[in-house]
């Protein structure tokens, strides 16, 4: 029903209405959020429709540059190429990931080379790492889920998983069997994080908000978007929504928001 | 005057006669209406699963049952790993359970005393009764660090969902295994302990065999149970997707360390993954339904042939 609303709605505007489009494409990771902001921001201006377009940050990126979709969504830092271009990007949330161990693992700290070689299989033993004599049994999330893929990407650079891995369905299974298996080594996102398990500081640095937003925590990423050029009217209005109190409380839903603090 | 009140009963009787018969009518039709809804639905069920897989079926149906990657982010579907590991699973749970669950028929139906088969029953009616969910959280809790204490690895196993549907189908092995010893004529008991056999002898050489074909049907049951279950699996055995193995000297200890070897199940595989599963990827998981249909399909029908089998000889 509400599909074809919106269908029969943006036909009145192809059919020249007075309401305006706004296209927004990128990142699967943050357009979720971005559609969840959208919906309230039309609610409250009602010339205004957002259409939102999940393709990847890369795409989206290109998508600003050649000016199909005036703004982007990407998870993921700008590379220094498209720094390059005249874009600028707004964080409007933040997403980390914790690495978890069981509470009685003597292990605190691991730097990302040792995480990734852990959750690879390069490493297969708690000694290696500074720990007891015992096997490192890895906890992964099904192959599919959001945590997973932010996890490869930003750990293990697109390299495949170690295939004896335990899998598990949700944030809260890979908590419970974290917390009741000594020699487990799994990831959950922040906000799942509690004291039947502990989180090891990665490169030394704790994960928490403030490290997170201050950038020092490396497994996390900013949820931004991209625009192109001067931004004036409907396109900052919708920016200064994101940023403002209705688009950080449903932002804090799911991620870290980016006014906490300030 | 006589003769009309005669003749009043009888159109009496012709009339009630009539009312007797439409109700009858009715209620067969109404019966045949219920049996053809229920077989609607399972036939509606088997189409839709058949029809979302097909996609992926027909890419390749020997391939798919024979790969042992599952790489589904990628295009690759290979299932013979959640095949295996669903036999591994449920045949294990039968090896513990049949032992178990027959021992404990036996004894309820021929030599416990009244009083603690009346104390038994209803506990193996609650164990029956309890939600799947909170077997796989005692098995996480209790069957999976006894394995890892014991015997080593990480718990998370194969042998950890065979123990927990273990008793899981104990309720079923038993119920049934219990009713058909307990059919077994009495004449035949009767005449074997005249002729001078002991209890242990009349029980294990003319009660059980007569009762061979209910004891099967026990069992061919249980192992339905044992494959088609899926959360208290899914939380025990580790779900990693790969074919087990294991390295050791000693070829016999092969079977055991294998066993402790972690697997996933063709009904945790579709559960794990149905939630972000979309496009191909979901009609794999779909053909994993179909897979598991069949399999439940040829055990039914297997059974069915035995019992078959053993009653004409």
């Amino acid at each position: 029903m509400k599909k074809f609303l919106t269908m029969f709605l943006l036909a009145l505007v192809a059919f020249g209405s007075s309401a305006e489009t706004i296209t927004i494409a990128g990142s699967t990771s943050v357009a979720p959020l971005v559609e969840e902001i959208a919906t309230e921001y039309e609610a409250k201006n009602k010339n205004t429709k957002i259409v939102v377009n999940a393709t990847g940050s890369s795409a989206g990126v290109k998508a600003v540059l050649d000016g199909t979709a005036q703004i982007g969504m990407v998870s993921r830092e700008l590379t220094s190429e498209e720094k390059a271009k005249d874009i600028k990007a707004i964080s409007i949330a933040n997403d980390g990931i914790a690495v978890v161990v069981h509470p009685s693992n003597q292990v605190k700290d691991l730097t990302i080379e040792q995480v990734a070689h852990i959750f690879t299989g390069k490493i297969t033993n708690w000694r290696e790492v500074g720990g007891k004599d015992s096997k490192i049994i890895v906890v992964l999330r099904d192959a599919a889920s959001g945590t997973r893929g932010a996890f490869e990407e930003l750990v293990h650079k697109g390299k495949r998983a170690v295939e004896t891995a335990l899998v598990s369905p949700t944030t809260g299974t890979v908590r419970t069997t974290i917390a009741t298996t000594p020699s487990a080594i799994g990831y959950i996102s922040l906000g799942a994080l509690d004291k039947s398990v502990k989180a090891v500081t990665i490169n030394s640095v704790e994960a928490n908000e403030k490290t997170i937003l201050a950038g020092t925590y490396k497994i996390a990423r900013p949820l931004a978007l991209i625009t192109k050029g001067e931004i004036k009217g409907s396109l900052q209005q919708f920016i200064e929504f994101c940023l403002g109190d209705i688009g950080q409380e449903i932002a804090s839903m799911d991620f870290i928001p980016v006014n906490k603090g300030q | 005057m006589e003769s009309t009140l005669k003749l009043k009963e009888k159109g009496k009787n012709i009339y009630l006669h009539q009312q007797y018969f439409l109700r009858e009518k009715s209620f067969t039709g109404l019966l045949f209406l219920t049996t053809l809804l229920s077989a609607s639905i399972i036939i509606l069920i088997a189409g839709f699963v058949f029809s979302e897989g097909y996609p992926v079926i027909k890419n390749g149906l020997v391939k798919m049952i024979t790969g042992t990657k599952w790489y589904p982010l990628e295009g690759v579907y290979g299932v013979w790993p959640m095949i295996f590991g669903s036999l591994m699973v449920s045949l294990g749970a039968l090896l513990i359970g049949i032992p178990l669950g027959l021992g404990t028929a036996i004894f309820l139906s021929e030599l416990a005393p009244p009083k603690i088969a009346d104390l038994v029953r209803p506990a193996l009616q609650v164990l029956a009764g309890i939600p799947s969910v909170v077997f796989g959280f005692f098995g996480m809790t209790v069957v999976v660090p006894l394995i890892r204490n014991t015997l080593g690895g990480s718990g998370y196993s194969a042998l950890s969902g065979s123990l927990v549907l273990a008793i899981m189908i104990l309720p079923t092995i038993i119920n049934i295994a219990e009713d058909s010893i307990r059919s077994v004529p009495k004449e035949l008991k009767e005449g074997s302990l005249a002729l001078g056999a002991t209890h242990w002898q009349t029980i294990s050489k003319v009660v059980l065999p007569a009762a061979s074909s209910g004891l099967l049907t026990a069992i061919i049951l249980a192992l339905g149970r044992a494959v088609g279950e899926t959360m208290a699996v899914m939380m025990v055995t580790g779900n990693t997707p790969l074919l087990p193995t294991a390295e050791t000297n000693y070829s016999l200890l092969k079977p055991l360390l294998i066993w402790l070897q972690p697997v996933r199940t063709l009904t945790s595989n579709i559960a794990i993954e149905m939630g972000y599963a979309s496009g191909e990827h979901a009609s794999a998981l779909f053909a994993c339904g179909i897979i598991l249909f069949v399999l439940i399909m040829v055990i039914n029908a297997s059974a069915t042939l035995l019992i078959k089998k053993k009653v004409s000889r």
